[in-house]
């Protein structure tokens, strides 16, 4: 038995050096194909999630009833129960009533306007957007005009081109994105117009451009195309904002909006994301390990290449932002903080896959997404998973933390790769006052500044009820080398005392 | 303390001297360094023992630093690979100091220049260690202590250095500054010859390799 061990042994040992040897060298396989649903953690680090949306179903023109087939759909809006999808290519928009995410009721189809000043049809609209009073405001880009109409599809009034000297004469407008806000005031993407979004008033008249994307530049690229001649400057990229991609007004009124990086402005992390207050100033928070671009590797794989291409955004009324990648077809969620809650999608044929994806909204906490190329529209309802993330947030935002925590604790048993519940279960342990716990939780996932709240609140705590035994400590620490130092200089007096010196000799 | 030149025969206690001489040096580097070597204070094991307490401190600084300062990604953290990012500027800048200085007049030995070296990286460990263990009682408003301390240490250590050189090879103030500058493009060189011996070394191997795997393949 023991020799025919030793001959296994010595033979398997062979043949691992021989295969190790002969192997060819085996590329290793770093990709993000491991599992649809995926996270980053501290370190950005890939890893794997449970699953936070599932398809549901996939709308084609055939699930929808549609004699006309969808045509380069562009543009998706959801009111209520009601969702709006633009069939750019159709120049027509359709009304959709949600029954529930697995079924989808054509409720009309919007070709046409009654009394319009200009055309009565539409031309290419590419977004529409709807106001608190029920009126539609349809950015009818093949006729340079958003148009307002009521919900009976009365004509009301159009926005065009607006009269500023900066602006190009010769620029036809062309508005992509659309979206209004509670007092009917209207802001818009124009292609080719990168001063930032153009206001309108609720009376029609146009008040100028707000939140354009700040200038950024290297010394590098400055010092060159001073260097450059005419011709070598003109194929470099200018210094200008780059437009918009998308907006989406949010339930406070608060603009969201996404751009397209470059790979200089990914590499610098910058957020593709920006968040408008009515100054036109970003007030995004960013208090992620990450910046909100989407995904973090940009290299090429699979066929793409370069950063997210932020798409379209939406944001759940549990403040949580979902955007849409269109070079990778991913959908990627924020919560309020700027920390990514989900990543998942893919480019593909298979359902919940993307070919390119073009608009998303949200009914509750499903999530629609249009695919221009393959025409349909993907319903996701949240699986187990993400419903209990979204609980563990919601409980946390209305202040039950106890309740927060258990949830986050689900979360972490479901998923222990997920690093918002381990800072999800601290934050609620800190708000219980329970600060030694939650310090172990911070710093399992690299969170400093909750670990110092918490460490700051247990020093002042651990102060407070050692405070005698400190003081005590002190003292000692002045006192015993101070009458150390006394009795010795006594006692030196003593010996060298006249009186004493006058007996030792005695 | 400058006056205490007279021979220690125990070398338990000329060893403990010679240790106790380090904090000396870096309070006083000048005269210090000037007795380092020509008074013979310094000794090769106390040398080595700081040089060991720097390694020391510096891996107990990646378990025991606050997760506030110094966050380890321990998947990828070769200790050696870490060690060496002491040992081998140091060697270099040992091996460099010398080669050049020998040229132009400079006294101080090969074995004296690591000596002085070794001994001017006191203040790493010195203050390293004290401040690894206040870095577990802070928070992250008070952090600026931290890194102004820490960046601190690494101050003193570079002016003793020079400071040493100076005095090791009994050079003026702007010869020694221009040696050091020296000695800095003298390492560089040293990598890029480095660098180039061992992608030539690593070739010349992988052809004999491929040449074995060839005749392993035919036969």
């Amino acid at each position: 038995m023991r020799k025919k061990n030793f001959f296994l042994k010595t033979g398997m040992a062979v043949l691992a050096i021989a295969t190790a040897f002969l192997q060819p060298v085996q590329v290793e396989a770093k990709s993000n194909e491991n599992s649809y649903t995926y996270n980053y953690d501290y370190w950005g680090d890939y890893m794997d999630s449970a699953d936070f949306y599932n398809p549901c179903k996939v709308f084609t023109s055939t699930e929808l009833g549609l004699d006309l087939k969808l045509k380069n759909p562009q543009g998706l809006f959801a009111d209520g129960n009601t969702l709006y999808l633009c069939d750019s290519g159709n120049n027509r928009i359709i009304e959709l009533n949600r029954v529930s995410p697995e079924q989808l009721e054509v409720v009309r189809v919007i070709d046409s306007i009654k009394g319009a000043k200009g055309s009565e049809t539409l031309n290419n609209p590419t977004d529409i957007a709807v106001s608190e009073d029920g009126n539609l405001f349809i950015a009818d880009q093949g006729n340079a005009r958003i148009v307002k109409v009521d919900k009976d599809l009365n004509y009301i009034m159009e926005f065009v081109k607006p009269t500023d000297n900066t602006l190009d004469p010769k620029l036809v407008f062309q508005p992509s994105k659309v979206t209004v806000d509670t007092a009917e005031r209207v802001y818009c993407i124009a292609t080719g117009i990168n001063k930032g979004l153009v206001k309108y008033e609720n009376d029609g008249s146009f008040s100028g451009f707000v939140g354009a994307t700040p200038v950024t530049f290297n010394w590098t690229d400055y010092i060159w195309k001073k260097l450059a001649s005419q011709e070598q400057r003109a194929k470099m990229e200018s210094f200008v904002p780059t437009e918009y991609e998308n907006i989406y007004m949010d339930y406070e009124g608060f603009i969201y909006t996404t751009r397209a990086l470059t790979e200089d402005q990914a590499g610098d992390d910058e957020s593709a994301v920006r968040k408008l207050n009515l100054m036109g100033n970003d007030i995004l928070v960013k208090n992620g390990d990450w910046s909100v671009m989407g995904d973090l590797y940009i290299g090429s794989g699979g066929g793409y290449e370069g950063p997210s291409i932020l798409t379209d955004v939406t944001v759940l009324d549990n403040d949580i932002y979902v955007c849409l990648d269109r070079n990778r077809g991913r959908l990627f969620g924020y919560d309020d903080q700027g920390r990514l809650v989900f990543a998942f999608g893919g480019n593909g044929n298979m359902d919940g896959y993307f070919r390119r994806p073009s608009a998303i909204d949200h009914i509750g906490h499903e999530l629609y997404v249009v695919d221009s190329l393959d025409c349909s529209i993907t319903a996701f309802v949240p699986t187990s998973f993400g419903e209990l993330v979204y609980t563990a947030i919601d409980e946390f935002d209305k202040g039950k933390y106890e309740e927060s925590g258990a949830a986050w604790q689900e979360v972490m048993n479901q998923n222990g790769n997920y690093d918002l519940a381990y800072i999800g279960i601290g934050r609620a342990l800190l708000r219980q006052k329970d600060y030694k716990e939650a310090m172990k939780y911070f710093e399992l996932k690299y969170d400093e500044d909750n670990y110092s709240k918490a460490y700051k609140q247990y020093r002042k705590i651990w102060v407070e009820e050692h405070i005698v035994w400190i003081v005590v400590i002190i003292l000692a620490l002045l006192l015993v080398p101070i009458s150390i130092g006394r009795i010795k200089s006594i006692r030196h007096e003593i010996d060298t005392a006249d009186i004493f010196v006058v007996e030792k000799k005695g | 303390m400058i006056a205490n030149t007279k021979t220690i025969d125990n070398p338990k206690d000329k060893y403990l001297d010679s240790l106790k001489f380090a904090l000396y040096c870096i309070t006083h580097p000048l005269d210090g360094f000037w007795d380092l070597t020509h008074e013979k204070r310094g000794t090769y094991a106390a040398a080595n023992t700081i040089l060991a307490l720097t390694l020391l401190i510096r891996i107990l600084k990646l378990r025991y630093t606050s997760f506030i300062f110094l966050k380890v990604y321990w998947e990828d953290l070769n200790i050696f690979l870490y060690l060496a990012s002491i040992l081998f500027p140091l060697a270099l800048w040992v091996v460099g100091n010398w080669g050049l200085t020998t040229l132009f007049d400079g006294k101080g030995k090969l074995g004296q220049v690591y000596m002085a070296t070794c001994y001017a990286l006191t203040p790493y460990p010195l203050v390293q260690f004290p401040l690894m263990i206040f870095s577990n009682f802070v928070t992250v408003e008070e952090a600026e202590f931290y890194s102004v301390l820490s960046t601190l240490s690494l101050v003193w250590a570079a002016l003793l250095v020079i400071a040493a050189m100076g005095q090791i090879h009994e050079y003026s103030a702007g010869k020694n500054l221009l040696f050091t500058v020296a000695t800095l493009f003298a390492m560089l060189v040293m990598i890029f010859i480095l660098m180039i011996f061992f992608s030539m070394i690593s070739q010349g191997v992988a052809y004999f390799i491929s040449l074995a795997k060839e005749f392993m393949f035919r036969m």
